[in-house]
């Protein structure tokens, strides 16, 4: 293993400015003018240090889309966005609903070493809706799936989202749903407005996702279980969710960071970069989800990243596929939205994006915050930086990104993962460092 | 004008002054010799993924009194078929020369996916693309409502004060969206009749007045021109409306209802005319109606179109 890092004068989000000592996997001291021993010494002077970020919602597509991303792709672009652990949507082929297919997911994270990856098992067999898949199997696999989701489709049959409801409960985890109701959404390409009527786009309406969640709370209610709402997108789903929580249901939401920041006017272009699903919707949606998240009434952001070729985005609108890549981008995205808005600070977005998540995913051994004898997986931003987001900064393997060209505060400078490092000074450490740190620390990790 | 994708980006000085084109084009429709020179040594492209043998025919009969060179694309028995991309088929036709493109398509906005995505430099021009607009049907639309308001004083002329009534699937008409963008610029009122079903989705932020009963709008506005646009009976199993009948009974242009209209008023349809569904048959054929008009001036609006975005000189941008 490496003989330590030694982090010089970071921030942390509580604006406490500290040098953190990093020996093996943990921080093993954090105070203020520590003393550099055998190991590299980083300045990270004027550097907001947060624990490692969690996204609860990465599509890495592998096992069956590795045109468009791989668990090693995946994880780099998920280093690069200052992220450690990322869990990857079941959406694959084979559908990851057996046992077999969430531990062999899993061991391509722990190979490739950029990133915890925690597979997400599906809810129902195939993602078809109609019987459920081997949760059991999964929660008990070494892969101890925790969230189970049929992300890319809805449970909506009523009876079988209560069944799956209960059924995940029994394993202490929780179901992530993706509400939009599925005959009020055929062949939806918009958020439904007059601008879609405008642009002859069918509409996605609002009440697709809204009615969906009304009726999973109330379920969650009936049963006493937990339910999580992936991707909420519409200041009504923010009221629905706001009368569970005031009820006392157990029901967390997300919101990705596109959702924060782009609106419905872009399909103006008919550029498919920002076809995706829940659509964009409309401004006011915006601003209400970003009030959501002053009142706690989401809880986490996470990226719903989601890649693609570049065929399936350059084509007609109607005919290309969903989705937007966003691990890369998060934290410049979040930023804009929400801190320099003044609508979050830098530990709520250490919150959002790092302890909740690995809560709601039950995620073992994430630091609770960067102290001494908490696992070292940390993310340092740079603030005061300002620059435009260019195709250089996508490390995934794909492009289609909806913000190439414009301009962000803020960016991911280091990536601590497990104690060393994935990315430094904005580049990712080599693969085969990587992958070598990764065997050194689980058998570190064995051993003791 | 680079493209003509839409009629909502026309300004009331370019849609007038594309009439006024069509004007001449019309005129010289009338000598035994129609063809002129224009646009001789250009290639224009009919670029069809979409059935449409009316669009297709007028845009061929126009490229050829231009004497333009003509290919036809069409999407059966072309690679379209099997599966050839909008990108690959758009720089195909821009390796083979192609001076101007006519696309129609049933992704709305595949025609500015064209004119923006680089992989052609043509003009495009819109034929018709999904649900979105057919911006050639609504200036042919308003050039014969021109004409039969204002006869050898069009030129020069909009449409101010003029009461359009359009009646039927707005919800899925192209040719109701390109209407009602070039009427309102041309500053005549606009009142969409259909049931709720078939009303687009926030229409009413739109700028037309939205009534449901026929009758009603027929009384009230006392039209000066009256749309029937053609509607799908596939639509009654999709739950629209329930029966041919109550639409008919409802929305039809019935010959009761031809007696109610004012006596000088202008029936126009975008054809294929469903006879005994949306129109009668005598309100087809009788004197107020202008189908057949419709579509020789189709003729000489797209030769307009074609003239002022492929001859040398395409003006401002």
């Amino acid at each position: 293993m490496s003989d330590g890092i030694l982090f010089k004068a970071a921030t942390l989000s509580d604006g406490t400015v500290t040098d953190i000592r990093i020996s093996g996997a943990t921080i093993s001291e954090v105070g203020s003018h520590l003393k550099g021993a055998n190991e590299t010494v980083i300045d990270a002077t004027g550097l907001v240090a947060l624990t490692g970020l969690v996204d609860l919602h990465t599509h890495l597509r592998e096992p069956g889309f590795e045109q468009s991303e791989t668990v090693l792709t995946g994880t780099r672009a998920a280093a690069a966005g200052g992220f450690t652990t990322v869990f990857a949507m079941a959406n694959t082929l084979p559908v990851a609903d057996t046992a077999g297919v969430v531990e062999q997911i899993q061991t391509l994270g722990e190979r490739a070493g950029y990133a915890t990856v925690r597979p997400i098992g599906a809810v129902t067999v195939g993602l078809e809706g109609e019987r459920l898949s081997a949760i059991g199997a999964m929660a008990n696999s070494s892969a101890r799936v925790r969230v189970f989701s049929d992300d890319g489709k809805c449970v909506h049959d009523s009876l079988l989202m209560r069944r799956a409801l209960e059924y995940v409960k029994t394993f202490d985890g929780v179901v992530a749903q993706h509400a939009q109701d599925p005959r009020l959404t055929e062949n939806a390409q918009m958020n439904e407005s007059a601008l879609s009527s405008e642009l002859g786009l069918t509409g996605w309406p609002a009440a697709a996702e809204e009615s969906i969640i009304s009726r999973d709370v109330l379920l969650a209610e009936h049963i006493g279980a937990r339910l999580h709402v992936c991707h909420v997108s519409t200041a009504g789903s923010v009221e629905v969710i706001r009368w569970a929580k005031e009820r006392g249901i157990q029901v967390t939401a997300e919101v990705t960071p596109h959702h924060l920041l782009l609106t419905q006017e872009l399909a103006r272009t008919y550029d498919a970069r920002y076809k995706v699903n829940p659509p964009l919707r409309r401004d006011e949606d915006v601003q209400a989800l970003r009030r959501a998240i002053a009142d706690g009434i989401i809880d986490i952001i996470a990226t719903d990243h989601a890649p693609h070729p570049l065929e399936a985005k350059e084509c007609e609108w109607d005919a290309a596929a969903f989705g937007m890549v966003g691990l890369e981008s998060a934290v410049p995205v979040v930023q804009t939205a929400l801190v320099d808005t003044g609508i979050c600070d830098w530990a709520r977005v250490e919150q959002l994006m790092s302890l909740k998540p690995a809560e709601i995913g039950r995620l073992n051994g994430h630091p609770s915050s960067i102290s001494a004898g908490q696992q070292a997986e940390l993310a340092f931003v740079d603030p005061n930086s300002r620059s435009v987001f260019d195709i250089n900064r996508l490390k995934g393997r794909s492009t289609n990104s909806p913000y190439l060209g414009m301009e962000f505060n803020g960016a991911v400078v280091h990536t601590v993962h497990q104690g060393y490092l994935t990315l430094r000074d904005g580049e990712l450490v080599d693969e085969q460092i990587v992958a070598e740190c990764s065997k050194l620390s689980q058998h570190e990790g064995l051993s003791s | 004008m680079r493209h003509l994708l839409s009629t909502k980006d026309l300004s009331r000085e370019q849609a007038v002054s594309i009439l006024d084109v069509a004007e001449d084009m019309a005129e010289t429709q009338l000598r035994e010799q129609k063809k002129l020179a224009t646009l001789r040594g250009r290639t224009v492209v009919n670029l069809f993924f979409e059935d449409s043998t009316r669009t297709r025919i007028s845009f061929e009969v126009a490229a050829k009194r231009l004497s333009a060179d003509l290919i036809n694309f069409s999407a059966k028995g072309s690679s379209v078929s099997k599966g050839e991309s909008l990108k690959d088929t758009a720089q195909t036709l821009q390796a083979l020369g192609a001076d101007a493109v006519v696309i129609r398509h049933s992704s709305s906005g595949a025609a500015q996916n064209l004119a923006d995505a680089g992989w052609i430099n043509a003009p495009i021009i819109n034929a018709g693309d999904g649900k979105h607009e057919h911006p050639t049907q609504a200036l042919l639309d308003a050039f014969t409502m021109r004409r039969r308001v204002f006869g050898g004083n069009s030129r020069g002329v909009a449409l101010d004060g003029l009461r359009v009534v359009i009646v039927g699937d707005l919800a899925h008409s192209r040719v109701a969206r390109s209407n009602l963008w070039l009427l309102r610029t041309l500053g005549a009122d606009v009142t969409f009749v259909a049931p709720e079903t078939l009303v687009p989705f926030g229409a009413r932020d739109w700028g037309a007045n939205i009534v449901h009963d026929l009758d009603t709008a027929i009384t009230e506005v006392e039209p000066s021109v009256v749309m029937m646009l053609r509607v799908q009976l596939e639509r009654m199993q999709t739950s629209y409306f329930p029966s041919q009948q109550e639409y008919v009974r409802n929305w039809g242009l019935s010959d009761q209802r031809m007696q109610a209209l004012p006596e000088d008023v202008v029936i126009m349809h975008p054809g294929p005319m469903n006879r005994g569904v949306e129109i009668s048959s005598r309100a087809a054929d009788s004197p107020n109606s202008s189908v057949l008009e419709q579509v020789s001036n189709g003729v000489s609006v797209r030769m307009a179109v074609l003239y002022m975005l492929t001859s040398g000189d395409r003006g401002e941008k």
